[in-house]
């Protein structure tokens, strides 16, 4: 089976709190991968690992590898704009800039360096139509961002990601902010993405896990306590805790 | 006393606390607008504003070129100041080490705290001198003038605008950086366009500060009523017009110099009502900006 990220014994800390300890986890090419656990646990903690988010914290110290495609992402010799290009990322509260539809999903393109007008058309719409959003905003591209639903701006988010065509997508709770329906949405989004990109999606909602992931990983108090395929781990988990925790019994 | 009276009383109290600054203000105003407007009805309303000369021995009263050289001195201060006071904010926000930007800040907040007749009296120790022996001339000129003037608003468009690039939401630029743009990237398309509501409050701050200034003015600004031909001219600024000579002047010309502060007072609220103008439409366009 193929890898795309391969986690060994990754500690980290801030300051003298201990995050993660001696976290490990395999996540599989063009798979979902969900993460749960409690609030605090370090569910974002370690996504933010991946794409090197945790380096904007001054107190932020870390040991263990972590391997792209088999590289290790904190070698010094690695570049971290390219490797963010490579690991995109939606966060918890859709955050589109305060820009219009078009130049949010062009941002990345441009800081990428493109300037072709045609280019940049045809890109803009076609990871509008990936993230399932082009027929509601293709009359106002020019309009503001910030005037479209929460629904909407998460989905520009994610149309804004994967318009630079990164191989993994990280998700921190994407839909805890948003109703019911919208959540429909990027599920559904999800699952149409999957077969390019490699999702790795944190979540508190158990039914959003089972409904997503082919892989799960639970986390709790900075550790992993169980990973595996999602049918066994909510069906029979081997651990008390996560049973426990699934059921609803604490968390 | 019972509990209607006390809300009573305090709600009254502090309308009238409220009301006397109003109208201590509203006072002020009428008595400029009292004592100033016999001179310009004298003078001509006209002949006031756009005469070229002044020269109350010979009942000339045109404020035009202090007009101009309020403009000119604000103008080229800010010129310099906006685009030094500007990136200074960005590194202090975005940049620099949090050691050196708990030096940088107490550094600026004193030099905002220095009286203008020390800035004055430095301009006319080291300033006046060494632009005489740069540029020739008496050294007494609008570029002295707007030199010490940039310095002195510095320290209002410094902290203003980085308190506006520090109170954008860390979620743009987060965004910004998980899609792989660099930090001058982000600065640069994101944080900065999204501050931009505050940077423009600043100016206005540093421009109000400046076309009032008047004391550091008059002691390096050489006070000619002229229109200036070059920024190496000495100029007098509409500020400096009353203080110089407000202690001799009678009748008309006394009546004209309070005339010169109405005309000082319109001047800053076209100003303001101008820079408010661009506040507002960016903040519209910006969708909702900072501060």
């Amino acid at each position: 089976m193929d890898y795309r990220i391969e986690v060994e014994d990754l500690n980290v800390y801030f300051d003298e709190l201990h995050i993660l300890k001696d976290v490990s986890l395999k996540i599989r090419k063009n798979m979902v991968t969900a993460l749960i656990g409690p609030s605090g646990c370090g569910k974002s903690t370690f996504i933010r690992t991946l794409n090197r988010m945790n380096d904007l914290i001054d107190t932020f110290r870390m040991d263990g590898t972590v391997l792209l495609d088999r590289e290790n992402i904190y070698d010094p010799k690695v570049d971290v704009v390219e490797l963010r290009k490579r690991v995109g990322m939606v966060f918890q509260k859709p955050n589109p800039f305060p820009k219009s539809v078009f130049d949010n999903v062009a941002y990345g393109l441009k800081v990428h360096g493109e300037t072709d007008k045609d280019v940049l058309n045809e890109k803009v719409e076609e990871s509008l139509k990936a993230a399932a959003l082009w027929d509601e905003v293709k009359e106002k591209l020019d309009k503001s961002a910030m005037g479209l639903s929460g629904g909407q701006q998460q989905r520009l988010c994610i149309a804004r990601t994967i318009a630079v065509e990164p191989e993994v997508i990280l998700m921190d709770e994407p839909c805890s902010a948003l109703d019911p329906i919208s959540t429909t949405k990027i599920e559904d989004l999800i699952h149409r993405l999957k077969k390019d990109y490699t999702i790795i999606i944190v979540t508190h909602n158990m039914q959003q896990a089972t409904r997503v992931s082919k892989h799960t990983a639970f986390f709790l108090h900075g550790e992993i306590i169980e990973s595996g395929p999602t049918d066994r781990i909510f069906i029979e988990p081997c651990d008390k805790r996560t049973e426990d925790y699934i059921t609803g019994r604490f968390g | 006393m019972s509990r209607e009276t006390d809300e009573f009383l305090i709600e009254k109290g502090l309308f009238l606390t409220a009301i006397s600054s109003v109208i201590v203000i509203a006072l002020i105003i009428i008595f400029i607008f009292w004592e100033g407007y016999p001179a310009i009805v004298n003078v001509g309303f006209f002949n006031f504003i756009f005469g070229m000369d002044w020269s109350p021995s010979n009942g000339l009263y045109g404020v035009f070129p202090m007009i101009i050289g309020s403009l000119a001195i604000t103008g080229l201060s800010l010129l310099m100041a906006v685009p030094l006071g500007v990136f200074c904010a960005i590194f202090m926000a975005e940049i620099a080490p949090g050691k050196m930007r708990k030096i940088l800040r107490p550094t600026l907040q004193t030099l905002s705290g220095i009286p203008s007749v020390v800035y004055g009296f430095f301009g006319l120790i080291i300033l006046v001198p060494f632009m005489r022996v740069q540029f020739g001339g008496t050294g007494f000129s609008m570029l002295t003038a707007s030199l010490i003037l940039t310095v002195m608003i510095l320290p209002i468009i410094v902290s203003v605008s980085e308190d506006a690039i520090k109170s954008v939401p860390s979620e743009y630029k987060e965004a910004s950086l998980a899609l792989g743009a660099t930090h001058w990237q982000t600065i640069k398309n994101v944080i900065f366009p999204a501050a931009i509501p505050g940077v423009i409050t600043s100016i206005i701050l540093g421009m109000g500060r400046a076309i009032g200034e008047t004391l550091a003015i008059i002691m390096v600004a050489g006070n000619v009523v002229q229109i200036p031909t070059s920024i190496l001219d000495p100029v007098r600024a509409l500020t400096s017009n009353i203080a110089i000579e407000m202690g001799y002047a009678t009748g008309t010309h006394y009546n004209a110099l309070f005339a010169t502060g109405i005309v000082l007072i319109f001047m800053i609220l076209i100003l303001l009502v101008i820079a408010n103008y661009f506040h507002y439409k960016k903040k519209v366009t910006v969708g909702g900006g900072y501060l």
